[in-house]
């Protein structure tokens, strides 16, 4: 801890340069929506139905992205962490495709899927009567593709460097596997997941290609802010400005207050 | 293998684990209220052993009885076995309560039941007041302490530890290996304890078995073992000399020893009166050291060379080399200065016949 | 499409900073005079084809001479083009859109008309939704996707279809022609308003259905120098290709229509 505490103070040269040019890189595009913004007119801007109705619709279709990756991303990372198959590889390079496949790709993928006429959806559809495009389900199912891979990387980095004893201790008092990974290992690596999560919510807030592509555009159903954005900057940049820093002052806002409650527990 | 044998209370197994290169292949029984120590050097297989008793690693043969039950066949969550590891291992997002409930609640006892029974245990172990503590907030010693009360808990039929004592500094570990050995004496069940440590294996052991290379080598109570060694490792553990040989008429000629005791062969007298293949033992300390062939000649006198000279608490241990043999003698400071002892000079050994120890190889 | 969307996102990140840094680079690696040099042009994402034609013979009779094209949404090129972008030539699907770069100050000369583009009811291949005519996209269950209000197309569906007296509930409002192309390709659509050169250019996939109200939207393609064009000489040269017989022949071939 002393020797810590004595390493932080001086950070060299050679990485603080970098690490200040990093960061200005990130920041300055910020300042740059700042510094346009029109702030006379943003109050009358932001109150307007659509606004606060693609802001709903964002978060929402967020959060329940990220439910749906938690809820079938963290099984997939324990998985691919813990069970010895052949291929793993190949299914772990298969997980990280909705990050570099360019997310309108991903979103034709999925109409060719889950569409009304796809492999998928086109049974859903003739059985159920469920189709996906232009419904806000859509949205979150193109979320969901484009964001799960930040949590199952996340989660199955924290896996791998859990330490694999206190499941084997775990056992010894009696525990079976599902009891062992809800009590033990799950709480062990809550920090990875936390940590997935938040990333998950992020990408899924910004999400702009797949959801378009794959669920349309319409107010109120499925037209989140990012796509709002977009289309305010076809006729009228200032509003796309206003749009994108609400966009990001909630994620900031969020984030933020996630930060400390979560992170800093562990 | 009889009936009575399969039907017996207490642990009776013969573990088979390959791993590459390495095979254990080890018989090791405990009976109800018996604590055996598994003593051997790094890599001989002792945690290997526990493991597989605890069914973490997989064996390539034998079985595992424990009061009369197989279970080998089963996984280790169905084993009621309660094991303590080498740094406790207390789930860091519970408290030492929780900790130690965990294992009445996988057995099926509700929340509070397990509570309650975790409490009595904390109790017992003398740390009531640190229920609500998380491991982190926890010294070593209470660490440990928890770490058995939580291995008690699941009412075990079988006691596994794996070094327990190794992770504590040299202060605490004499207050919790007298603690310790408290739990154990309180216990009905069998107990396996991997040491390399001698000392705890004699404080806290019933019976000793010492393992080299997969196999055992010795087995015998504490003061059998610490008497009458077998192997070189367990000579050096318990601070012998031991030596392979024959006996003939009171007289053991070295095995490996050459040149001559005094004028002929590499033997030593002793007042035993065993014949055949036997190992002889001598303490350092009835090693006598002189600069001059002494008057009176003692019976088994030899000519040595110093090899090194160490300081072992507030004596010398001079390492002498051969031929004839080499040994161990334990001297006072004082004498390694009046004999003028340094690495490479030459002196005189010399060791009672009624010092040394003739037991059968 | 998909470099189209990353210009996007870029423009959207870096509103206010630096303009766009791609079409930056190639042009300023490349420029120079004496016959040879490279002509940015930056045209409407529905030209594609038929530029990308027109780019190949102009650079067939000019040895020496290279086109780089940056196709995109009218109003993304139109927004690089007043942050200082360094195209030579920018050739729009709309007259508003090239206003505001006429209105900045950054064209050279004035924009002149030189095709012209008409909506047609784009069904997929087998006609799901079995629309024959405008009025059938009010059906009530008819899955109708045109493009959004912001964008040249949505426009110019919203005053044919008001031409047409026929009320319409889309499912969807999409960002540009090419997306509800995509759904109506795909059959996730039963019908949406596109342009006839993007029936066209979507081969056999999807069936286009003319009405005559679209002649109240007739949509026209105004093209012009950029002032302070890198290469002001070449972009002449390339406006005259465009406006003559051959620009004609080859517009034509891919839907368009005469001005």
């Amino acid at each position: 801890m002393k020797d810590a505490d004595r390493l932080a103070g001086r950070p060299p040269l050679v990485l603080l340069v970098p690490a200040l040019a990093g960061l200005a890189f990130l920041v300055l595009p910020l300042a740059g929506l700042l510094v346009r913004a029109p702030w006379s007119t943003l109050g009358t801007r932001l109150m307007q139905d659509q606004v606060l109705d693609a802001l709903r619709l964002s978060l929402v279709t967020a959060t329940l992205a990220t439910v749906l990756c938690l809820l079938f991303g963290v099984p997939l990372a324990w998985m691919l962490a813990r069970v010895p198959f052949r291929g793993v590889r190949l299914v772990r390079a298969l997980v990280t495709v909705p990050l570099v496949l360019p997310p309108v790709v991903g979103g034709v993928a999925l109409l060719l899927v889950l569409g009304r006429r796809g492999l998928v959806g086109g049974w859903l559809d003739e059985a159920f009567g469920i189709t996906f495009p232009f419904t806000t389900a859509g949205v979150v199912l193109a979320e969901t593709f484009v964001a799960m891979p930040f949590l199952v990387i996340s989660v199955e980095g924290a896996l791998r460097a859990a330490d694999l004893r206190y499941e084997e201790a775990a056992a010894t008092l009696g525990a079976g596997r599902w009891t062992i990974f809800h009590r033990v290992t799950l709480p062990l690596v809550a920090p990875g997941v936390a940590a997935g999560a938040v990333l998950c919510w992020a990408r899924a807030l910004g999400e702009f290609g797949a959801t378009i592509t794959f669920a349309g555009n319409f107010p109120g159903r499925t037209q989140t802010m990012p796509l709002a954005v977009y289309l305010a900057l076809e006729t009228d940049p200032q509003a796309a400005i206003v749009l994108s820093l609400v966009l990001l002052a909630v994620a900031v806002i969020v984030l933020a207050a996630l930060r400390d409650r979560w992170m800093t527990t562990s | 293998m009889s009936e009575a044998d399969r039907g017996a209370r207490g642990l009776e197994a013969r573990l088979v684990v390959r791993r590459g290169a390495f095979d254990l292949d080890l018989a090791l029984t405990a009976a109800p209220g018996e604590v055996v120590a598994l003593l051997g050097p790094n890599g001989a297989g002792k945690s290997t052993a526990l493991r597989a008793l605890a069914g973490l690693v997989a064996m390539a043969g034998g079985h595992i009885r424990v009061d009369g039950d197989d279970l080998r066949p089963l996984p280790p969550d169905r084993r009621r076995i309660g094991m303590v590891f080498q740094d406790y291992l207390l789930f860091p997002h519970l408290s030492a309560l929780e900790n130690v409930a965990f294992g009445p609640r996988c057995q099926g006892a509700g929340r509070r039941a397990a509570r309650r029974r975790a409490a009595e245990w904390l109790e017992r172990v003398g740390l009531a007041e640190f229920a609500s503590a998380r491991p982190r907030a926890l010294s070593g010693g209470q660490a440990q302490r928890v770490a058995l009360a939580r291995a008690l808990a699941v009412d075990p039929g079988l006691l596994l530890l794996d070094e327990p004592l190794a992770a504590l500094d040299v202060h605490t570990r004499m207050d919790v290996r007298a603690a310790l050995r408290r739990h154990l004496a309180g216990f009905g069940g069998a107990a396996v304890l991997v040491t390399h440590d001698p000392l705890d294996a004699m404080v806290l052991a019933d019976r000793i078995v010492v393992i080299e290379g997969g196999r055992l080598v010795q087995e015998g109570t504490p003061a059998e073992v610490a008497r009458r060694p077998r192997t070189g490792y367990v000579a050096r553990l318990v601070g012998l000399n031991l030596y392979r040989g024959r006996a003939e008429a009171g007289t053991v000629t070295i095995e490996d020893g050459t040149g001559t005791v005094e004028d002929g062969a590499a033997t030593l007298d002793t007042v035993d009166s065993l014949e055949g293949e036997v190992f002889l033992a001598f303490a350092p300390s009835a090693v006598a050291l002189y600069r001059t062939r002494p008057d009176g000649s003692p019976r088994n006198l030899w000519r040595a060379r110093v090899a090194a000279i160490e300081r072992h608490g507030d004596r010398a241990r001079v390492r002498l080399a051969g031929p004839p043999f080499d040994a161990v003698a334990e001297v006072t400071p004082a004498a390694v200065a009046e004999l003028q002892l340094s690495e490479g000079s030459m002196i005189w050994a010399a060791v009672k016949a009624t010092e040394t120890h003739v037991y059968p190889a | 499409m998909r470099t189209w969307i990353a210009i996007a996102a870029a423009a959207l990140l870096v509103t206010g900073a630096a303009g766009c840094g791609e079409a930056g680079d190639g042009a300023s690696g490349s420029g120079g005079g004496d016959g040879g040099g490279t002509l940015t042009v930056f045209a409407a994402a529905s030209l594609t084809e038929a530029f990308t034609s027109l780019g190949a013979t102009f650079e067939g009779t000019r040895p020496g001479v290279r086109v780089r094209f940056n196709f995109g949404a009218s109003s993304t090129l139109a927004q690089q083009i007043t942050q200082g972008a360094p195209a030579d030539v920018f050739a729009s699907a709309s007259p508003a859109t090239m206003k505001t770069v006429t209105d900045a100050g950054d064209a050279a000369g004035r924009p002149q008309v030189f095709t012209r583009n008409r909506l047609v009811i784009a069904v997929p291949k087998d006609n799901p939704g079995r629309v024959a005519a405008v009025g059938d996209l009010s059906r009530p269950g008819l899955k109708v996707v045109l493009c959004a209000a912001q964008v040249p197309c949505g426009a110019a569906a919203a005053k044919a279809l008001g031409a047409a007296k026929v009320e319409v509930e889309p499912v969807s409002r999409e960002k540009d022609v090419k997306a509800v192309l995509t759904k109506v390709g795909l059959g996730e659509a039963d019908a949406g308003l596109v342009y006839r050169t993007d029936v066209k250019a979507a081969g056999d996939r999807v069936t286009g259905i003319e009405f005559p109200q679209a002649a109240q939207a007739i949509n026209d393609y105004p093209i012009v120098a950029v002032a302070r064009a890198p290469q002001g000489a070449l972009a002449k040269e390339f406006i005259q290709l465009v406006l003559g017989p051959q620009g004609r022949t080859v517009l034509g071939r891919a839907g368009f229509e005469a001005p």
